[in-house]
């Protein structure tokens, strides 16, 4: 099994046709023909989509007009921020009950309106700012580049897009493969945190192992290692390894991920790798050691 | 973005705060002019810059015994003799660093008569998405020492979103800064008021500390720290205007015209990399590996060619660097891009320090055959622990 997505997912794209959209809805369409089902526009809806080797999907003017005609249950948003917390309200309201934006820059205000929305709501949000989620060999949403991934058993979870890939990299290097890869982002309020896949992993039974990796900014990681603590005692744990980027960092700057600022004395890389560290997760001092670390773990 | 405590304070009294009256001053000339237009007789003059700490803060050109950055003044002559020893000169506080910062401003108030100092200030809280007021009764103080030491005298309130700030949420910030009568009354127009600005300007932190119940009972905003969402201010040229490069780094100036994640930091390797988590983690693996970043910079996703030459300009502009590390894993980003933009940088300004670059992910083959066709002397590294080591072993020579 994976988590949230696979072969039968079906996508619809917000922001099918602008250039972002365009290039990684032609990358998904290549990535093991996952099925991305149609585009969302207020004033192409009729048209159809022409990617530039002569792919092509039907454009709706609403996403519950999209639902409805494709039977999608998942949409991808490449919105400008501007308009971005509008496109992921469109689809709550359309009850689609995976939604994914990749958007980065929406303005904290519009996400706590979004968040508000949401929790009252029948979706899940991944992200914003992140690089969406990949099932390896089954559906791809999102800007992950699809090879580097390989069919197994680790899964993965990240607020950072770029280590995500070099998490999937390291473990595809090391022989273990993915199961599901989720970058959940680098935004301070965002649709799902790491406890809400860790979940998900840990009740999955072909993930065998787990890699997840913060960064500096909020307590997410402290959350989820408490998580992971009083799963464990309830008899659920799977062999771990973590990174947590930003130990060299300055407090009080904002390290390019809206999220990722040590403000007030918390937030800091030292507590978070204490905590996982405590929750019985190897954590690598190095990037580059993601793959190698797991392995470890796994031997125990 | 930061703004100043007298821009914080005009704005919060648009929205009907209650704060002092007073004057910003440039120049020392218009002192006296600015002390006589309030009504006195005790005043204070206030460092305006943009770190906290000023009040404990020294001034570097002045003795030890001086007075700090903020300081009370019982005559227009007494205002006048303080401005003319505080202006020009460079205030050193906790948040500045020891290089300080000069004061360019100055912020001429009338006093006020302090019954008690509490603590206020609106953040995202992010565990709940949601604006949450913070409140305390010791004001006047460290925050952060005062949630360390006794964690339990903060109170987090925070706001439904769809709801805004009800009479149960300010009957919970009354009483938890323990406010009754005249003050009282005055919270529960202030604390709305305080939130609409928040959420109307799209602010990530309204600070105010203290926050005062002066000696006839009325509340008052005695200082205000206020940041902006920079990811907002595309709705806000009101605030924009707001902005002082004068407090900003020149290098993190340039790097924001091109839309660029820049912090300068204080070591000798420069890096170029794409997303913010990788361009930490590239941080800490040279500091792994024994060096000193010279920046963080990632440049994004979405970058063209020109993004990618103007943020390697920027890097090798910096005196300090004795080494660069560009560390790309392409997604959005596509390595023939990035490999396009400093083969164009380095054609443009020249290259007289070693160059690291490690290439992954989207395009990865087209970028490599770039470089290797340059001819240019770029040293390439198949992982990041390679990146890494050679670029610390080529700076360490």
């Amino acid at each position: 099994m994976s988590i949230l997505i696979n072969k039968n997912t079906k996508v619809l794209v917000q922001g099918l046709t602008g250039k972002t959209g365009t290039f990684h809805t032609e990358q998904a369409l290549a990535y093991h023909g996952t099925q991305m089902v149609g585009g969302i526009h207020p004033k192409k809806g009729g048209e159809t989509w022409t990617g530039s080797k002569g792919e092509s999907l039907p454009i709706f003017a609403s996403v519950a007009e999209g639902k409805e005609k494709t039977g999608a249950d998942a949409s991808v948003v490449y919105v400008p921020p501007a308009g971005a917390a509008a496109a992921i309200i469109e689809a709550i309201e359309a009850e689609i009950p995976l939604i994914v934006c990749i958007t980065e820059g929406i303005p904290v205000m519009d996400m706590v309106k979004v968040k508000a929305k949401l929790d009252k709501s029948k979706s899940r949000l991944i992200g914003p700012n992140c690089p969406g989620l990949v099932t390896p060999d089954e559906c791809k949403i999102g800007i992950m580049p699809g090879s580097i991934f390989r069919k197994g058993s680790v899964g993965v979870v990240s607020r950072s897009g770029t280590l995500t890939y070099e998490a999937v990299f390291q473990t595809t290097n090391e022989g273990l493969g993915q199961t599901t890869a989720v970058g959940i982002g680098g935004d301070p309020v965002k649709g799902t945190e790491f406890i809400d896949i860790l979940e998900m992993f840990l009740a999955d039974d072909e993930t065998k192992s787990i890699i997840m990796i913060g960064e500096i900014g909020g307590s997410a990681e402290e959350d989820a290692a408490q998580f992971l603590r009083d799963e464990a005692k309830r008899g659920r744990s799977k062999p771990m390894a973590g990174f947590i980027a930003g130990r060299t960092a300055p407090p009080g700057r904002t390290m390019g991920h809206a999220g990722a600022v040590i403000s007030g004395g918390k937030g800091g890389a030292e507590d978070k790798i204490a905590a996982m560290e405590a929750a019985g997760i190897r954590v690598s001092p190095s990037p580059a050691r993601l793959g190698k670390t797991l392995v470890e773990a796994i031997k125990g | 973005m930061n703004i100043h405590e007298y821009q914080a304070k005009q704005l919060l009294k648009g929205y009907g705060a209650p704060v002092a009256e007073g004057v910003a001053i440039m120049k020392a000339g218009e002192a006296e002019a600015a002390a006589r237009s309030l009504p006195g007789p005790l005043y204070v003059v206030k460092s305006q810059i943009h770190a906290g700490g000023r009040g404990k803060g020294k001034f570097k050109e002045l003795g030890p015994d001086a007075k700090g950055g903020v300081r009370l003044a019982k005559s227009v002559e007494d205002v006048v003799r303080n401005v003319n020893e505080m202006l020009g000169n460079t205030l050193v506080t906790a948040q500045t660093g020891d290089a300080g910062k000069q004061v360019n401003r100055l912020y001429i108030e009338d006093g006020a008569d302090i019954d008690r100092e509490l603590y206020l200030s609106l953040l995202v809280d992010r565990s709940v998405g949601r604006v949450a007021f913070m409140v305390s009764t010791e004001g006047g103080m460290d925050i952060e020492a005062v949630a360390h030491d006794t964690p339990e005298k903060i109170h987090t309130i925070a706001i439904d979103p769809e709801a805004g700030v009800t009479a149960a949420d300010v009957a919970r910030i009354n009483e938890a800064l323990e406010l009754a009568g005249e003050a009282a009354k005055d919270g529960e127009k202030l604390f709305p008021i305080l939130y609409k600005a928040f959420v109307e300007k799209d602010m990530s932190l309204l600070e105010v500390n203290p926050l005062i119940v002066m000696t006839n009972g009325r509340l008052r905003v005695l200082d205000a720290k206020m940041s902006f969402d920079g990811n907002a201010l595309f709705r806000h040229d009101d605030v924009k205007e707001l902005r002082d490069e004068t407090e900003e780094d020149a290098k993190e100036i340039e790097a924001s015209k091109w839309d660029l994640a820049y912090v300068a930091l204080d070591g000798n390797i420069g890096c170029m990399v794409n997303g913010a988590g990788l361009a930490m983690a590239t941080m800490d693996i040279i500091k792994l590996y024994g060096k000193e970043p010279a920046n963080f910079c990632d440049v994004g996703g979405g970058a063209g060619k020109e993004k990618v030459a103007a943020a390697f300009k920027i890097i090798t502009a910096d005196p300090k660097v004795e080494g660069i590390l560009v560390n790309i894993f392409g997604g959005i980003m596509k390595c023939d891009v990035i490999a396009e933009g400093v083969v164009a940088a380095v054609q443009e300004v020249g290259l007289k320090v070693p160059l690291v670059v490690r290439l992954e992910g989207t395009n990865v083959e087209l970028g490599k055959k770039i470089l290797n066709e340059s001819g240019l002397a770029i040293t390439a590294a198949d992982d990041l622990d390679d990146a890494a080591k050679k670029i610390v072993a080529a700076v360490n020579g």
